[in-house]
């Protein structure tokens, strides 16, 4: 109950925070537009097997707008000084990577959704049918991204060039979680049936275990000094 | 809090050594404090003396050495000793968009704190912040800040304080409320460490004083045994470095 009410703490602080300032939400849901945009002049949507190319065009909106607010998760927190303050918390490592992840997997998912929606206008795509398998492949890549997301954000906080290294750290990562998550997409986005996509959603829910189980027994390492 | 014995030390370091890489910070501390006890510890820039509170608050681990405070035993206790301590420094550790009493309401939910409102209000009227609790903290001055640390840092009434360096950016004014409020903690018994380039304002409040040079503690003294006025000698004899040509 302690550590939940500890974990509700890192939530609540963080997304009273970022609701206040809408920096990180803003920015990213602003990228993510653009990038649609350019995309949606760049292969004329709509016309002979564009189609085939959404699943692409989304996830690389969701990748690279979601990379500009993970950096955010401990990068402000060490930009504002208020991350020693953190880790001065009685609270396991496990504890404060799990609060900032749930944080970065909440604004992220907002941006994805805000993704969705303008992608269905920009690209005359009727995602209601596959409202179901296409949200279980967003919930998993999502928390994917975000798990792996938090741990990189912590490390490149360090650094002085943080917004490179998260990139160099994180594109070779996710690279598995990546691919599942376009090949699910673009399965469901053919129509086929939930059971066609059943191997890509298991090797996203092992992706997310592995790097879960990964933040657990490594982030009091990371966070040290 | 385990139970320490009457003559038990509540901070005690046996041969404390820090090095990053090649680079010995900390040469084989040894350091022990009493309850109610206050320490004043003077080092010029780069002698250790942040390196050494950040390893007894558990921000960082020694190379090799002992580390007991309250009973708990460094690093393997760290997640406990965190509840019993208090760290005020430089910096506020303040999430300044957010307002004073969110400020305190996160760090008293992260340190568990029971009855939080009426403990917020307490610290609050304290630190003399109570008209402000509802201000953003991003509109306080720099001294309302550090005071509002203060009282972030004492949420959860700890036993035993680290200060460092707590003076810094704060001026006349602002500097004798901090002083007012670590004599009330002084008077409470806390047990306090507070790192000062500022003779003065150190040995006004401490009970014992201690000198840090190139990472090697070269004195330590009661307040009583201190010739107050002569300290600066005393400071310059231990810290200054002998020329190789003289």
């Amino acid at each position: 109950m302690d550590f939940v009410q500890k974990l509700w703490a890192i939530v609540w602080k963080d997304l009273t925070s970022e609701l206040r300032s809408k920096e990180m939400i803003l920015s990213m849901c602003l990228f993510s537009f653009l990038v649609l945009i350019i995309f949606s002049f760049a292969f004329e949507m709509g016309f002979g097997d564009s189609k085939k190319i959404i699943p692409g065009i989304l996830w690389v909106s969701f990748i690279f707008s979601g990379l500009m607010g993970v950096g955010r998760s401990f990068g402000l927190e060490r930009d504002r000084g208020t991350i020693q303050g953190l880790f001065l918390c009685p609270m396991s490592p496990w504890g404060i990577y799990l609060g900032k992840m749930i944080g970065t997997f909440v604004f992220t998912m907002i941006m994805v959704i805000f993704t969705v929606s303008i992608s269905t206008i920009l690209f005359n795509l009727n995602v209601l049918p596959f409202l179901v398998p296409l949200g279980l492949i967003i919930f998993l890549g999502t928390l994917g991204f975000s798990t792996v997301g938090t741990i990189f954000s912590a490390i490149s906080a360090t650094t002085r060039t943080r917004d490179v290294m998260l990139s160099i750290l994180f594109f070779p990562v996710s690279v598995p979680m990546i691919i599942a998550s376009v090949k699910a997409t673009g399965t469901v986005l053919d129509g086929k049936p939930i059971q066609a996509i059943f191997s890509w959603l298991n090797i996203l829910a092992a992706f997310d275990l592995v790097f879960l189980l990964l933040a657990y027994l490594t982030f009091g390492f990371i966070i040290e000094e | 809090m385990p139970d320490l014995p009457e003559h038990n030390y509540i901070i005690e370091a046996r041969g404390v050594v820090k090095k990053f890489g090649f680079k010995t910070v900390l040469r084989n501390v040894d350091l022990f404090l009493k309850k109610g006890d206050l320490l004043a510890l003077f080092g010029h820039n780069g002698a250790g003396k942040t390196t050494l509170m950040q390893i007894l608050c558990s921000l960082m681990r020694p190379t090799s050495g002992e580390i007991c405070i309250a009973g708990f035993d460094l690093p393997h206790d760290s997640e406990s000793l965190r509840e019993v301590i208090g760290v005020i420094s430089h910096n506020t550790f303040l999430y300044t968009n957010l307002s004073a009493d969110e400020n305190l309401r996160f760090y008293g939910m992260m340190y568990g704190v029971p009855k939080l409102n009426k403990r917020i209000e307490e610290v609050m009227t304290l630190v003399g912040l109570s008209k402000h609790l509802k201000d953003r903290v991003q509109t306080f001055s720099r001294g309302m800040q550090q005071r509002l640390s203060v009282a972030r840092a004492i949420i959860h009434d700890p036993l035993i304080l680290f200060l460092d360096e707590p003076y810094t950016g704060l001026d006349q004014h602002g500097a004798e409320e901090l002083k007012q409020l670590l004599e009330n903690f002084r008077d409470q018994k806390k047990t306090i460490i507070m790192t000062s380039h500022d003779l003065d304002r150190g040995l006004e409040l401490c009970t014992q004083a201690a000198i840090l040079r190139s990472g090697t503690l070269v004195y330590k003294e009661d307040i009583a045994k201190i010739d107050k006025g002569n300290f600066k000698n005393t400071y310059l004899k231990f810290t200054v470095k002998k020329p190789l040509f003289a």
